[in-house]
């Protein structure tokens, strides 16, 4: 029993990472059919930025609560920036290419910006370990857990919240949800298509990083990190279903609780869990779980 | 079918004979043309912070010194006997289809003599018959896998420090000399070969010497994975008495900052087979009494001695911290190629050829800043060491180790001719050096 | 006016390299070897593509090929137990298949030769394809190619799992014979392998070429561009794709075997989703105009990134970045563009 509750506990937490570092991505794809390899680099970014800058903070000795406000600063200051960069700065050029083309062209960046990680903050990993134990922690049965897992827990679901919230009630968010579902017809009714594109592309950059910061005080920061955590991302998002809000929740939760399941009881099998829930819904359901039927063209 | 091949083959021959001709001749009678030696080592990716620039910057200082001939005696001839030494460093990073190319280009486009390199045992494995067919003397300098010399033999390839088996045979005896009354344990361990290995050896060792002792859980999250949630709850819960790891650099930091809030390390005790080459960095994460290997007598467990104090201070001077445990492997290596080049020439010699370098290489006793390497194992071309594991205390704000033990080669390390899973179940029973 | 050189440009391409190879630098046939290899799974993705399906796993064959080339012995003795296993005689009996082959070849021509090795790769990846066939042929665009790429990091798993194969460190494959012709360890072991490389490329090659230009081959540019009419007009979209799914499998097992023995190591890696991440990088770079634009992108790609490891060890990634970027913003047709171009202003 008590082993039940934690691998939900352990599952629950880990969906609520994955969820934060996918749900960026599915809004990107969603509203710009762009599957963003680059936001591995973002998150990366954000993950370094908020090491970076929140180490520095408390080496200067102030107070370590202000860390987190620190961290959060830094992901939505790296979002700001390098969203609208890669956006006016290239992929606005490449709009109506080919999906896979499209692919390509953000993996491009991504080689560039792990380059540029790499010269700006060196090979060294960013080991940020203050706020982690900075809240106290909670037993579960025999167990202890750190508080800030609860805080991504709660990252996760205002997340998922806000964003549902403004894409459901809001007139910015029921223009993006037409631009999603025809685009041509939405410029034809006078959406400024480009726009809502800059700024998709934008919050998505600011969701990535933010994916990043949130992760830093959980881990040592390496070289290498995008790379790791964009297949994840990948993963999830076609698990749920492409540019899908509820369907990337799901295959998050799905997810997690299949890694945590897999570590208690069969630990050997940890390596290729997530793969495993990729091939077999994709074959139950080719579209992911969640998908929005498409007419074919004749 | 052979005489097809014949022809051009005797063409290219004979265009290689010759510009090889050229170059051993254009060495032989410039003294002044330095010796130009590659080193790769991983400059990008995870392995670079922990490994492969402290590997770099030590090549780079000791290349520095032994070139001013400031390096203490027997070192003391500038270069290698004279000559002065000039690098070309490489990245590692890539996998080994890469290196491969990388060593054949590094050998036959940019005209190296020696090649040290090499961190990953996958790449160790993967550029060994490569360096033996393009004649170039190969030292790997860091990789562990003892399969490079048990599975084949070399004459081109050396491998400077002590293969791995001698991390897990001692970490077991040190741990069960500490703690004798040991009942269960754990690992976690990353999924792939050096995770794999280490554990490997560690469950065979604990099944010879404490045979009731038992396993309680085998984590093997992948590498890079950085969160452990699930991993450390399932330790939690065996209640195990030790748990063995083998994660290092960024891994490593993430497991001991995610495991200590939540007391895994009051319930059980901590091996780390290969924790010291950032023990400075985890200061504050680090439980006192965890048991911590260096892979050698190496880094904090390198005693006291000219050639010692010589790499810590050039080292220190160039990265502003001492030297972690690939310094040393990298020191190692060019200690050693400089003593058997040195051996080779003889006094007042020109410039030996590789063979004749071989020749005085293998079987060579040399002296390194972690004490006495004798290359004994692999026909001449394997080293062997003794090894040390100590416990640590957090001292003033810094990780220092105590009660530290050193494990002669003979109790560690299994004999020429028995491959190492063997010798281990069969009792480790000393052998003949 | 515009007449097809492609055959006569590879009998000439056959010739020089056979010729030129022992008179190269060794590093630069070595370069040449395995831009072959490459350009091979290459050629595969690019059959592929013209029915407009990417996969981001074709890492998946060209490890099994490395896999299978390399470990015949070891994986016909399993699929035989496997089938000792089995109730049913059929399976059984089939199963025991390519261990009887292996056997028996083996005795003819000692173990490892060459032949052998590729041909088991032939088969295993052909086998493999065909089954996943069934399945894939049914997805389309970014859904094909994540399922391909589950499955390439499934294998990648295994292979990771598997101490037997030495895990992820992987193990040194060399071909000791050629038709029963001792070459391991000889002077001419390199040219050999050079020269089958060489040679099957250009078989591979030659038959695309072909493949291309018949009935099935050119139903490939219908179906990208509108599948229904395809079907409409009574040709199965499904067979057609299945069929290119296979044979641009078997090339990529084909490129994976030879570059195990050309390299003489292999490892998990080649499975893992970046090696396919650059298979798809050097086809977009090349471009599907022509049988001859795979090998050449190769070729470029591997001398891009030879050098860039040389001359820029920290920057080599962001240098392979921005190439990609040029091609894609100014030869949107792939790198083979430019010789279509300069012809049309010839």
């Amino acid at each position: 029993m008590n082993q039940l509750v934690a691998v939900l506990l352990d599952g629950l937490i880990y969906s609520s990472w994955l969820f934060i570092i996918a749900v960026g991505l599915t809004l990107i794809y969603g509203v710009m059919k762009i599957l963003n390899i680059a936001h591995g680099s973002l998150y990366a970014l954000g993950a370094y930025s908020a090491a970076s800058l929140a180490g520095y903070w408390i080496n200067q000795g102030h107070a370590p609560m202000g860390s987190f406000a620190v961290m959060l600063v830094a992901a939505i200051l790296v979002g700001l920036i390098a969203g609208p960069v890669i956006e006016r700065g290239l992929l606005r050029f490449m709009y109506g290419k080919d999906e896979i083309v499209l692919v390509l062209v953000t993996y491009a960046v991504f080689l560039i910006l792990e380059d540029f990680i790499k010269l700006t903050w060196g090979v060294d990993p960013y080991f940020l370990y203050q706020p982690y134990s900075l809240l106290g922690s909670f037993d579960v049965g025999d167990l202890t857990y750190p508080v800030y897992n609860l805080v991504l827990f709660g990252a996760a679901v205002l997340i998922g919240v806000v964003v549902a919230w403004v894409l459901t009630r809001t007139r910015q968010g029921k223009m993006l949800l037409a631009v999603i579902h025809d685009r041509e017809m939405s410029a034809a009714m006078g959406i400024n298509v480009g726009r809502v594109y800059f700024i998709t592309f934008t919050v998505g950059a600011i969701l990535g990083a933010l994916g990043g910061a949130l992760t830093a005080p959980m881990i040592s920061v390496q070289p290498g990190i995008g790379a790791e955590t964009i297949v994840l991302a990948f993963a999830v998002v076609v698990i749920g279903g492409l540019g899908s809000l509820p369907g990337a929740a799901l295959a998050a939760i799905l997810v997690g609780l299949v890694r945590s399941a897999a570590v208690h009881y069969r630990p050997e099998l940890d390596l290729f869990s997530i793969y495993f829930v990729m091939a077999i819904v994709l074959i139950v359901r080719p579209k992911g779980l969640f998908s929005i039927q498409e007419a074919r063209k004749i | 079918m052979d005489g097809n091949f014949s022809r051009p083959l005797k063409t290219a021959a004979a265009v290689f004979a010759g510009a090889a001709l050229t170059i051993v001749c254009a060495t032989g009678n410039a003294q002044d043309k330095p010796i130009r030696i590659g080193v790769v080592t991983f400059l990008s990716g995870p392995a670079a912070g922990p490994f492969g620039v402290p590997a770099k910057m030590a090549a780079e200082a000791i290349v520095d010194s032994l070139n001013a001939g400031k390096a203490p005696a027997p070192y003391n001839t500038k270069g290698f006997g004279g000559t002065p030494l000039e690098l070309t460093i490489v990245d590692e990073a890539g996998g080994a289809t890469k290196q491969v190319t990388e060593l054949r280009n590094l050998i036959e486009r940019q005209n190296v003599d020696f090649v040290i390199g090499y961190i990953s045992s996958g790449d160790c494995l993967a550029v060994a018959p490569v360096a033996e067919e393009l004649k170039t003397l190969t030292i790997l300098f860091d990789c562990g896998t003892p399969r490079v010399f048990e599975e084949a033999s070399y004459k081109y390839v050396f491998r400077t420090r002590s293969h791995a088996t001698m991390d897990a045979v001692a970490g077991a005896m040190y741990l069960l000399e500490n703690r004798p009354a040991v009942k269960s344990f754990a690992g976690i361990n990353q999924n792939y070969a050096w995770g794999q290995d280490s554990w490997a050896d560690f469950t065979a060792v604990m099944a010879t010497l404490k045979p009731d002792a038992t396993i309680t859980s085998s984590q093997m999250p992948k590498f890079g994975a950085g969160q452990y949630g699930p991993e450390i709850s399932t330790l939690l819960q065996t209640n195990s008495d030790v748990i063995h790891s083998s994660l290092w650099g960024g891994d490593l930091e993430a497991l001991m900052l995610q495991a200590t809030p939540r007391g895994l390390f009051n319930r059980s005790q901590l091996v780390l087979v290969a924790g010291e080459p950032y023990l400075h960095r985890l200061a504050g994460n680090m439980p006192d009494g965890t048991i911590v290997g260096a892979r050698g007598p190496n880094g904090v467990y390198a005693q006291k001695s000219a050639l010692n104090d010589w790499l810590r201070q050039i080292y220190k001077e160039r990265a502003e911290i001492y030297p972690n445990y690939p310094a040393y492997s990298v020191a190692m290596a060019f200690l050693g190629l400089k003593a058997a080049y040195e051996k080779a020439r003889g006094a007042g010699g020109g410039a030996p050829a590789t063979d004749e370098v071989i020749k005085s290489f293998e079987f060579l006793n040399f002296d390194s800043p972690a004490g006495k390497v004798m290359m004994k194992l692999g026909k001449g071309h394997q080293a062997v060491t003794g090894t040390a594991y100590g416990t640590t205390r957090t001292v003033n704000g810094q990780v220092t180790v105590g009660n530290v033990k050193y494990y002669p080669l003979e109790v560690v390390q299994p004999p020429e001719g028995v491959k190492s899973l063997d010798w281990i179940k069969s009792g480790m029973k000393p052998g003949k050096w | 006016m515009k007449r097809d050189l492609t055959v006569r440009i590879l009998i000439g391409a056959l010739i020089v390299l056979l010729l030129a190879g022992p008179l190269l630098p060794r590093w630069a046939m070595f370069l040449i070897n395995v831009s072959l290899c490459y350009g091979l799974v290459v050629l595969g993705m690019m059959l592929l593509m013209r029915t407009g399906l990417v996969s981001f796993g074709h890492g998946l064959y060209y490890c099994l090929g490395a896999y299978a080339a390399a470990a015949h012995e070891k994986l016909a003795n399993l699929l035989g137990e496997i089938g000792d296993s089995s109730s049913s005689a059929l399976i059984r009996g089939l199963l025991r298949l390519p261990k009887l082959l292996v056997d028996s070849l083996t005795t003819i021509f000692g173990p490892y030769d060459l032949v052998v090795m590729i041909g088991f790769s032939i088969v295993i990846t052909g086998i493999t394809a065909w089954i996943l066939g069934f399945l894939l042929r049914k997805y389309r665009d970014i859904f094909f190619a994540m399922l391909s790429l589950a499955f390439s990091m499934i294998l990648y798993g295994l292979l990771v799992k598997t101490s037997a194969l030495g895990s992820s460190d992987g193990f040194n494959v060399a071909a000791k014979t050629l038709f029963g012709i001792r070459i391991a360890g000889t002077e001419f072991e390199r040219y050999v392998i050079f020269a089958i490389t060489v040679v099957t490329a250009f078989v591979a090659a030659i038959c695309i070429h072909r493949y291309r230009g018949s009935h099935r081959g050119r139903l490939a540019e219908a179906i990208r561009d509108n599948e229904l009419r395809v079907e409409y007009m009574g040709a199965s979209v499904r067979n057609t794709i299945h069929i290119n799914y296979v044979m641009s499998a078997v090339l990529a097992g084909l490129g994976g075997a030879l570059a195990a023995v050309s390299v003489g190591h292999i490892d998990p890696e080649m499975s893992y989703w970046t090696t396919s991440g650059e298979f798809v990088f050097v086809a977009i770079l090349a471009g599907t105009g022509n049988v001859l634009a795979p090998f050449l992108g190769a070729f470029i790609f591997e001398t891009i990134r030879s050098f860039a490891y040389e001359y820029s060890p920290n920057t080599w990634q962001m240098a392979l970045g921005i190439t990609m970027l040029i091609v894609i913003m100014f030869l949107p047709g792939g790198l083979w563009s430019l010789f279509t171009r300069m012809r049309k202003a010839a």
